[in-house]
């Protein structure tokens, strides 16, 4: 097993609470900060680590800090971004009910390098459960000193709230989330400003995710040095993955960035193959907006080297061949997948969850997900794969925020590696009928068939 | 109909919500005071409802009825006494959440987006829940039913009729 630098202590009981989360050495490295570095100090040791925003960007998370309005007279705010409603990823969740403790101090430890005395949690509002677990754990932060005034006698003082949402994948997007936060309606801002230079309250405000916060106690404790000793290249340290799909052990895994993708397939360790003895036909691998991959160049890049789980390999080939990390939501379809039902059901999501400000967006998605529709169930006409190639190229890059993309990629990759299976259900509507088409004979591509004959 | 009005313990919960927000600032504990109130009025938010949530907040009405129908949790008509929420996304169709709509809307004898006759059950279909490792699955109210089959869901119905308890996602 490689490195655990999130997750290591996730199977001792109690770990949730205070107590027993301190006694292993929990808020060691808030009281590290706090009382031994500077501001600047710890802001230098995340840029150092070289930990990058695990929401889905990418971002190096010391520079984004370093962006951060110091000069103007207003509060200074830390959101955090739980609001995890990209299709395939669940780490988030998994982070906050099993260690909320964890994201707590990270909070602290940032909030302090940041100069925040009020930080927020958002979360979606569906995970109301783990809302009450992040709040209990609050509850017992303040109690022991680390939240409220003066913490552990030094002049930084922070309150922490958790704060719900009430279903809307848009409200992800940071400008959206702060919108929201504010009690409106999930809009994207236009960008600039930034939210560094205006953000909460149009004040100077850092939006991180959950697991990039709760990364930073472990980059204190071990030295931004050890923490990029682990990975390869720009992708320092560890992800969490959460793993679902036609996999014989779906879950949250921490992988040590520079994995090879196969694996952390076929391990034991990790997903333990593919279920009821199957092969594999796709991966999504970084969460629903990024593009499909089929197996072979999952596995190898075009240039026929191993795939790797790194921000780096996994896009090695752009949209070509390639593909992207982003949240890390790593969806597995084995053979008798059909690759337009799952893309139909994306294009449902996108569709639903468009905030509705652009037109090529509003719009757009709602036109992928008619002729998705058709498609699928047998009415499509073979100009509609051609349509949809060009609905996508026109929402993508013409939105205000990246929600136009998001929905635009899984179209454009999928047409563009299963193109055969989209005309296949155009030209035998017949053998589409049955919602299960696939599953007794897994879709061959006529190349293929040809090729074996 | 009675008045709309929150009991005293809420109205303190509700001053605390409100004073985690800069002054001025109200209007952030909107989301949260929402979910409050769909939760204590039968599961669903009327017009005197948000009308009474926006004098909470001393806010204009609209600026609580455009937030009320921006986002998915909040219902602005009348729901059944539980609320099946069943995760339909990419993933949890991946391993058969399909099936578990069909066999739902066989045994309750409904439609998706309907309520059963005796006012005990909606069904509705939602996007990814964030539990795509243990899907099939569903929500009702805060709690998540997860690695559903036919016969965990028939087990649940009786379960939930049983206790008859109105779900919530504040509970
Ligand atoms: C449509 C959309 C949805 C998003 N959803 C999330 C989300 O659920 N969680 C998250 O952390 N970031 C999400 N993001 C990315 C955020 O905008 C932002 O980049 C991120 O929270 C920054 O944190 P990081 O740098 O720590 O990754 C989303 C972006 C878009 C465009
Ligand atoms: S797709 Fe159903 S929980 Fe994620």
């Amino acid at each position: 097993m490689g490195k655990q630098f999130l997750l290591g202590n996730i199977k001792v009981p109690g770990i949730h609470t205070y107590d027993v989360y301190r006694k292993h050495g929990g808020y060691n490295a808030a009281e590290k900060a706090l009382k031994t570095q500077t501001r600047d100090q710890v802001i230098e040791e995340v840029k150092f680590s070289g930990l990058r925003g695990r929401g889905g960007a990418g971002f190096p998370s010391g520079m984004k800090w370093s962006f951060l309005d110091q000069k103007s007279d207003k509060p200074r705010y830390l959101v955090c971004n739980a609001d995890e409603s990209e299709p395939g990823t669940f780490k988030d969740r998994f982070l906050m009910e099993k260690l909320p403790h964890l994201l707590i101090e990270g909070m602290i430890i940032s909030s302090y390098a940041l100069g925040a005395k009020t930080s927020y949690i958002y979360i979606r509002g569906e995970y109301m459960y783990v809302l009450r677990i992040l709040e209990k754990a609050i509850l017992e932060a303040y109690a022991a000193g680390f939240l409220g005034k003066n913490i552990l006698g030094t002049d930084f003082s922070l309150d922490l709230y958790v704060h719900p949402g009430a279903g809307a994948y848009i409200c992800g997007e940071e400008t959206a989330l702060l919108e929201s936060l504010e009690g409106k309606r999930g809009l994207p801002r236009l960008k600039p400003p930034f939210p560094a230079i205006a953000g909460l309250y149009a004040c100077p405000t850092v939006v991180n995710n959950v697991e990039t916060i709760a990364s930073v106690p472990c980059i204190v404790n071990i030295s931004a040095d050890l923490y990029n000793d682990i990975g390869i290249g720009k992708s320092t340290g560890t992800k969490l993955i959460s793993a679902s799909g036609h996999i014989n052990k779906p879950g949250v895994y921490e992988i040590e960035l520079g994995l090879p993708v196969e694996e952390f397939i076929y391990s034991d360790e990790y997903c333990g193959g593919i279920w009821k003895g199957r092969s594999l036909k796709a991966v999504v691998a970084g969460g629903s907006s990024v593009p499909i991959l089929p197996a072979n160049l999952i596995l190898k890049t075009a240039k026929g080297e191993p795939r790797l789980m790194t921000y780096e390999s996994l896009s090695d080939g752009g949209f070509v061949s390639g593909s992207m990390l982003g949240s890390g939501g790593f969806i597995v379809m084995d053979e008798t997948t059909c690759i337009v039902r799952n893309l139909w059901t994306f294009a449902r999501f996108y569709h639903h969850e468009s905030c509705g400000q652009c037109s090529p967006c509003r719009e757009g998605t709602g036109w992928m997900e008619k002729v998705l529709h058709r498609i699928e169930h047998g009415h499509g006409h073979m100009s509609d794969v051609d349509l949809l190639v060009d609905i996508a190229k026109k929402i993508e890059g013409n939105t205000i925020c990246p929600l136009g993309d998001a929905a635009a990629w899984p179209v454009a990759s999928a047409i563009r590696h299963f193109r055969e299976e989209f005309e296949y259900h155009v030209k035998y509507p017949e053998k589409v009928k049955d919602p299960k088409h696939f599953e007794k004979e897994p879709f061959v591509s006529e190349k293929l068939e040809r090729a074996v004959h | 109909m009675s008045e709309v009005r929150f009991s005293n313990d809420t109205l303190t919960l509700v001053s605390k919500l409100i004073g985690r927000y800069p002054e001025g600032r109200q209007k952030s504990a909107l989301l949260p005071l929402l979910h409050i109130a769909q939760s204590e009025f039968e599961g669903w938010l009327s017009v005197p409802t948000m009308d009474y949530v926006a004098s909470l907040l001393k806010i204009q009405p609209i600026e609580v009825y455009e937030v009320a129908s921006f986002y998915s949790m909040f219902n602005l008509k009348p729901v059944g006494r539980c609320l099946l929420e069943v995760c339909q996304t990419g993933p949890c169709w991946l391993r058969g959440s399909d099936d578990i709509v069909i066999h739902l809307e066989k045994k309750l004898g409904i439609k998706v987006g309907e309520t059963t006759a005796d006012g005990m059950f909606t069904l509705k279909t939602v996007e990814c829940l964030g539990s795509c490792d243990t899907a099939p699955m569903l929500q009702c109210g805060a709690a998540y039913y997860e690695n559903l089959t036919t016969e965990s869901v028939d087990a649940l119905l009786v379960k939930l009729n049983a206790d008859g308890e109105r779900s919530s996602y504040m509970k």
